[in-house]
């Protein structure tokens, strides 16, 4: 068993056979004990608020880092355990996201707490509190656009097909137009609030946003270009057959 | 164990020669200097805290005690014993007329004596944090859990004979014992189960790893300290100390035995 020992060893037979015997008793009642206790159940314990930031900071031994993964972590699995039927559904969502602005402030650069923001926390079926964790990210988004844009897409996507909320998604939406602005994000990002617009039956706006959009030289990709000008034309398209049919229906007489 | 008179006299010359030097070591300067140093830093995030100012004191110094007992013991057994085989001193004692049990026993008795020290003095401070059963229960589990690390590091030592790779292995393991629930408990009930195959080998090895190793994570709870803890707790760490130091002086005596010098 010596694994670095450059001396030969003695053989086997010279291990006394009470060593032997010790080993295997020894060995068995381990593995008996295991078997015997019980199994491992996550108890549904209240999330403890967090320390103030110092502490935290004073705990990080000054890897700020390392301790903001290895936080979100525990708290990811807090109650990702068996035994719990609708794990988040049962936390403190304003400890969670005292939590997780924490983590945040440990590591600005990460992008976890607002992944799990947007994707484990809000997925409760409860819409307080979806509403709030999508706030959260909206105000922390509000902080650093060019990099924790991913966030809000998602919760476009989560206000508007989840809480069937449109003004909220556009409002969010709206943002990423607006705030984002670093050149290696996805021209997708910044037209979120079209297609949003469009959702709500206000294509004149859509339109002349997406016009201006393209007017405006800042997309050079001749693909993207060519997409979002048939993405106008159809629109354009869409909302003269409305004009149509509402001047249609303005110059009948009424029955 | 030891029936033979002369070979209890030898232990117990052994493990009096291992407090000896501990002593000259300055081991217990270091344990004040130590418990001082993190004194003062629960004080310090006491001052910080807003509610609850004993027990964020109390968690505090209890966990970085719990480190720094396991540490300080560590540290010594390794240095200690390495010195031994370093010096050559091993082998005049294993010279003597006496099976090398006697030497194992004597070495073991004299640091589960440094470790009954370390985990009483590493309990002093939370007396001013919690109530005196919570303490003492707390640092008797201590005094279990350095025993096993205890015995650890002299597995490690008889079997990778380095004082880093020794080192390193009795860290690693005591990580991984101290996270194996928790690593279990994700491992059963991931985010984003797979169902991949490598999924369920890794929580098939994470199981059977499991089963060899200690339950560290319920040893020297903070929250004994915090929320009260009984009698009921102390039962299965003295159960698992019993088996874990057995299985793992049994197999430091294994390679003991078969090592030449």
């Amino acid at each position: 068993m010596s694994f670095f020992s450059t001396q030969a060893e003695r053989p086997i037979k010279d291990v006394p056979g009470i060593v032997l015997i010790l080993l295997a008793v020894t060995l068995a009642l381990q593995i008996g004990w295991h078997a015997t206790r019980p199994p491992r159940v996550a108890r549904a314990e209240a999330l403890p608020a967090p320390p103030p930031l110092e502490t935290l900071q004073l705990f990080s031994i000054g890897d700020n880092i390392a301790l903001a993964k290895m936080l979100m972590l525990w708290l990811q699995a807090f109650d990702n355990q068996p035994g719990i039927s609708i794990p988040y559904k049962e936390l403190d969502y304003q400890t969670v996201i005292a939590w997780l602005d924490e983590i945040l402030a440990l590591d600005a650069r990460g992008q976890y707490p607002l992944f799990a923001a947007s994707r484990l926390y809000s997925e409760v079926p409860d819409e307080a509190r979806q509403r709030m964790m999508l706030e959260f990210v909206y105000r922390k988004f509000m902080e650093d656009p060019n990099r924790r844009w991913p966030a809000l897409t998602h919760a476009v996507y989560m206000a508007k097909h989840r809480l069937e909320d449109l003004p909220l998604a556009l409002r969010y939406a709206k943002a990423l137009t607006d705030h984002v602005t670093a050149a290696n994000v996805p021209y997708w990002v910044q037209q979120m609030q079209f297609w949003v617009l469009e959702d709500m039956g206000e294509l004149e706006d859509a339109r002349i946003l997406l016009g201006g959009l393209v007017e405006s030289g800042t997309i050079k990709d001749p693909h993207e270009l060519m997409f979002l000008r048939q993405r106008l034309q159809q629109m354009e398209s869409e909302s003269g057959k409305k004009r149509t049919s509402q001047s249609v229906l303005d110059t009948q007489p009424p029955p | 164990m030891i029936k033979n008179k002369p070979f209890r006299h030898l232990v117990i010359t052994i493990a009096r020669f291992v407090v000896i030097e501990a002593v000259r070591n300055r081991l217990f300067g270091l344990m004040l200097i130590g418990v001082v140093g993190i004194f003062g830093l629960g004080e310090f995030a006491g001052g910080l805290a807003i509610t609850e100012t004993a027990e964020v004191q109390g968690s505090l110094v209890a966990f970085v005690m719990r480190l720094a007992a396991v540490f300080i013991i560590s540290l010594l057994v390794i240095t200690g014993v390495v010195r031994e085989f370093n010096e050559k001193s091993i082998e005049m004692i294993l010279a003597l007329p006496a099976p090398r049990y006697v030497y194992y026993i004597g070495k073991l008795g004299g640091y589960l004596m440094l470790a009954l020290i370390v985990a009483g003095v590493a309990g002093l401070p939370l007396f001013l944090y919690a109530g005196p059963g919570q303490v003492l229960l707390w640092s008797f589990s201590l005094f279990c859990e350095l025993a096993i690390i205890t015995a650890l590091c002299f597995f490690f030592l008889f079997t990778l004979g380095q004082v880093t790779a020794a080192l390193s292995a009795v860290a690693a393991f005591y990580l991984l014992a101290r996270s194996m629930g928790s690593m279990q408990l994700i491992s059963h009930s991931p985010i984003l189960d797979t169902g991949t195959t490598a999924q369920e080998i890794m929580r098939t090895g994470l199981d059977l790893v499991a089963v060899l190793l200690p339950d560290l994570d319920v040893f020297t709870q903070t929250g004994w300290l915090v929320y009260g803890g009984g009698m009921q707790d102390l039962v299965p760490i003295v159960v698992q100390t019993v088996i874990y130091v057995g299985l793992l002086s049994a197999a430091a005596l294994f390679d003991l035995y078969r090592r030449n010098f």
